[in-house]
């Protein structure tokens, strides 16, 4: 049914959609998982364990969808697991080391406030596919948007030092902001096929609530940065992407096709 | 926040534990599931969501100050309980239930 009712550039636009999507779910779950055993405590070992859970979730989803769309056939697993690092299309946000605590709630503050208004959007998308992961997910993500709220109030608010350092925190992140609502080639497609939303447009939403968070947790929004991080959409990566993903993908590819 | 959620040093010790329940469904009580160590108690609910209920086990979360629940000491055992080992004239057993009484 697929392949006779979409129109072939419709097919590749909502796959590339689901790819660069499903990108970003699948490097920020790898980076959440690096927090099991690290965690301040055993019961935020699980919470951060979930969220990244919930993500690999939405991934596993978008990821095969992109293969179906695509006409390659390709299976989740080949595409999260056998393509190198120009072919990924996730933003640098989720891509960057781990630091502290208080940087991780900062990253997820931002992100899961993206999501919260991009899954909302797409719960409409003329995709199904789509459409039934964003149902799905904008429960998951406003948990996840809910879970960095907490901490970032907490730290914000708690002893002198949790302020300064949630402070910093928010100052590192912030050059990553804009690329996840910069309107890259792809979304702007996707957006006029009716399969996506334009990121632009989840702006004013997802930035309100973190200023409220932030201006509660008594800290304050970093001045504009000086510099923006930009060109994840078309595959050119900073840094610790090569090193993650030699981490997330050697054991597929030393052992190619293993099950169990 | 009125009380600084992590200490400078925190450590395990420096959370309180709080004790959980969870309700399996609606008609049914809250019961017992286990402990966590969280700062307050919205996080606590929280962990306990994470920790508790993550396979679906409960529409229902109610999180105590362990230190808030006030238990009887085992030494006390025999003076609390034993006393009502002979006492058969409390268990509704000497009634006779007509036959077409249903649901009793």
């Amino acid at each position: 049914m697929r392949e006779n009712a979409i129109d072939t550039t419709e097919a590749t636009v909502a796959a590339a959609y689901c790819l660069q999507l499903g990108d970003d779910a699948l490097i920020y779950a790898q980076r959440l998982g690096e927090w099991i055993t690290r965690a301040p405590q055993i019961e935020e070992d699980m919470a951060l364990g979930n969220i990244g859970l919930d993500l690999l979730g939405q991934a596993r989803v978008l990821l095969t969808r992109a293969g179906e769309l695509d006409g390659t056939g390709r299976s989740e697993d080949e595409l999260a697991y056998l393509r190198d690092e120009r072919q990924f299309h996730n933003v640098h946000l989720v891509e960057q080391e781990r630091r502290d605590f208080g940087f991780e709630m900062a990253r997820m503050l931002w992100f899961a406030s993206y999501q919260c208004e991009l899954y909302a959007g797409l719960v409409t998308s003329s995709d199904e596919t789509i459409a039934g992961v964003a149902v799905k997910a904008v429960k998951e993500v406003d948990y996840h948007r809910d879970h960095a709220r907490q901490w970032v109030l907490r730290l914000g608010d708690g002893t002198a030092t949790s302020h300064v350092r949630m402070q910093e925190a928010l100052e590192r992140v912030a050059p990553y902001v804009s690329e996840l609502f910069k309107d890259d080639v792809v979304s702007v497609a996707a957006a006029q096929a009716g399969v996506g939303t334009l990121p632009s447009s989840l702006w004013d939403k997802a930035f309100g609530h973190v200023s409220l968070v932030v201006d509660r947790a008594t800290l304050a929004l970093p001045a504009d940065p000086t510099w923006h991080s930009r060109g994840g959409r078309e595959g050119v990566h900073s840094r610790p992407m090569g090193h993650l993903l030699a981490e997330m993908q050697h054991i597929g590819r030393s052992h190619p096709g293993a099950s169990w | 926040m009125s009380t600084p959620a992590v200490k400078g040093d925190s450590t395990e010790r420096s959370w309180p534990l709080w004790e959980v329940f969870v309700r399996g469904k609606r008609g049914l009580s809250h019961v017992h599931v286990g402990s966590l160590h969280a700062p307050d108690a919205e996080m606590a609910l929280r962990n306990g969501r994470d920790i508790y209920t993550r396979r679906q086990e409960g529409v229902s979360l109610w999180v105590v100050r362990s230190t808030d629940i006030t238990a009887n000491s085992p030494d006390e055992r025999d003076s609390f309980f034993d006393p009502a080992a002979d006492k058969v004239y409390r268990h509704p057993t000497f009634y006779d239930v007509p036959e077409d009484v249903e649901y009793l």
